[in-house]
């Protein structure tokens, strides 16, 4: 699946609008800087499998994120670096070898019609242009700058192991004792179910000590719910806007890539968030 | 009133209170301060049953701190003129279990519903839908116990102490009561959502 992405639809919370926008931010905003690009210009995310476009004029892409083979009219070209196009040069950028998500910036930024402000597609309420399929054409927006001169652009690869660092939630009390303890000290693996709602952990069930529901109540992105059956999910940038899961945790915003690229192979660890915690707001672009 | 702060990570803050009036009463509070220096640019203010949460905020213990010393009158009833009137054609598969429920004719069910004092408590589930508080513990309904693998946009519906209605067909667990052509959300409008919280609500019979 590819969708449309940028920094999404924040402040419409209370009407039950999901924020959505880039699963990992930093990936897109990077992208965008690559090809002159502020950092809200839409790009395309991709979901392990990559995508294949043509694109008409002349214009600079890059490729972010997930790891992947990148090659224009059957070259293979630079991943995480800006590449010139010349019109009707085909582009493939491949399935993920490593990670989940990358993303495809263009200069002056895919330019479809924004739904409430954005032009992010919500896989939980639908908002938004649709998922793209075989013939969607999608318009390029003015370049704003020049792309970036670089011979290479450092970014950190998905790792094996994932340690995501996790603030108190509102609900931590509803876990049982062995449940609390076995929140930090076991290791989680990724369920194939996880998307852009959320990611899906599993591991032994943790206990609760409260049993039940809550009345529904508003939840932030990194929220890490515990499920009936004594499973946790941490919502991501489509997550609903209300729940009645007990919250038990908050992963830091510092860990969005990690989130984003965590696929079933990948071990995650949760350990608590220093007392002073990275940047404090991860919405900054 | 009562409010406990709730830690919800380094920029947000769950505040609960004692039931959903309160929390609709503090979520209209915290909109009239939205400027204030000690709010900053916050984000959100999404209320849910007993709780509004304020998300995107830079401090959140500062936030709290202020919360705990406010005092904050229920929200008066809302001037008749101010609700969004909902026409509803009591037609749903429900109206006699609901009836059963409320001690009532299933005739009598469009009257005792649109004679209540309907309120948005607040917005979940999908964009545009309200929860409207109204019903009271006393005509609370509980909820089917497999729920319908669709269910018709603008179907007027009860669960729990909640009217709500369908803005597009989805699957639903709640008594459908009737039906409505009021179109709930839409995003081309410069007001998406024709229900917000806090929004009084008054049901007629179509």
């Amino acid at each position: 699946m590819s969708t449309v992405q940028d920094l999404g639809r924040p402040g419409l919370a209370h009407l039950a609008v999901p924020h959505a926008g880039a699963l990992d931010r930093a990936a897109h905003v990077l992208a965008n800087r690559l090809v002159g690009n502020p950092p809200h210009a839409a790009t395309l995310e991709t979901t392990i499998d990559g995508v294949a476009l043509r694109f008409d004029s002349a214009v600079a892409i890059a490729v972010t994120g997930a790891r992947a083979r990148v090659l224009v009219n059957g070259e293979p070209r630079a991943w995480g670096l800006p590449v010139l196009l010349r019109p009707g040069d085909t582009v493939d950028v491949g399935p993920a070898t490593r990670g989940v998500r990358s993303y495809l910036a263009v200069a002056g930024g895919f330019d479809v019609d924004p739904v409430l402000g954005s032009r992010s597609h919500d896989v939980l309420s639908g908002l938004g242009p649709p998922p793209l399929a075989a013939g969607t054409c999608l318009p390029v927006g003015e370049p704003q700058g020049a792309p970036a001169a670089l011979d290479m652009a450092p970014y950190p690869a998905p790792a094996q192991v994932e340690t995501l660092a996790v603030h108190p939630g509102p609900r931590a009390d509803w876990l049982s004792d062995e449940g609390a303890a076995l929140l930090f000290s076991q290791p989680y693996g990724v369920r194939p179910l996880s998307n852009r709602v959320g990611l899906r952990l599993e591991g032994r069930p943790l206990g609760r000590r409260t049993p039940g529901e809550l009345p529904s109540e508003g939840l932030v992105w990194g929220s890490i719910q515990l499920l009936p059956d004594g499973q946790l999910v941490v919502l991501l940038a489509d997550h609903p806007t209300t729940g009645g899961y007990p919250v038990v945790g908050v992963v830091d915003g510092s860990c969005a890539a990690a989130c984003a690229q965590a696929r079933p192979g990948t071990e995650i660890r949760l350990q608590p968030a220093r007392s002073r915690p990275s940047p404090p707001d991860r919405w900054r672009a | 009133m009562s409010v406990r702060c709730l830690p919800a990570g380094p920029n947000a803050l769950l505040v609960e209170l004692e039931d959903q009036e309160a929390a609709l009463a503090l979520a209209a509070e915290i909109e009239r301060h939205r400027t204030a220096d000690w709010l900053g640019r916050v984000r959100d203010v999404v209320p849910g049953a007993r709780t509004v949460l304020l998300d995107g905020i830079e401090d959140p213990a500062a936030v709290a701190a202020e919360l705990t010393g406010w005092t904050v009158a229920p929200l008066p009833p809302a001037p008749a003129g101010e609700a969004v009137e909902i026409r509803c054609r009591y037609d749903g598969p429900d109206l006699e279990t609901v009836a059963a429920c409320w001690g009532v004719d299933p005739d009598q069910v469009p009257e005792v519903h649109t004679s209540l004092a309907h309120r948005v408590a607040f917005c979940g589930f999908v964009p545009g839908f309200a929860y409207i508080s109204g019903l009271g513990a006393r005509r609370a309904v509980p909820r089917l116990e497999v729920p319908r693998p669709s269910v018709d946009a603008g179907s007027v519906a009860v669960a729990g102490p909640y009217t709500g209605i369908y803005p597009r067909a989805t699957p639903g667990g709640w008594r459908i009561l009737g039906h409505t052509d009021a179109v709930l959300w839409d995003p081309e409008r410069p007001r998406p959502a024709l229900l917000a919280p806090g929004t009084p609500v008054r049901f007629t019979v179509a």
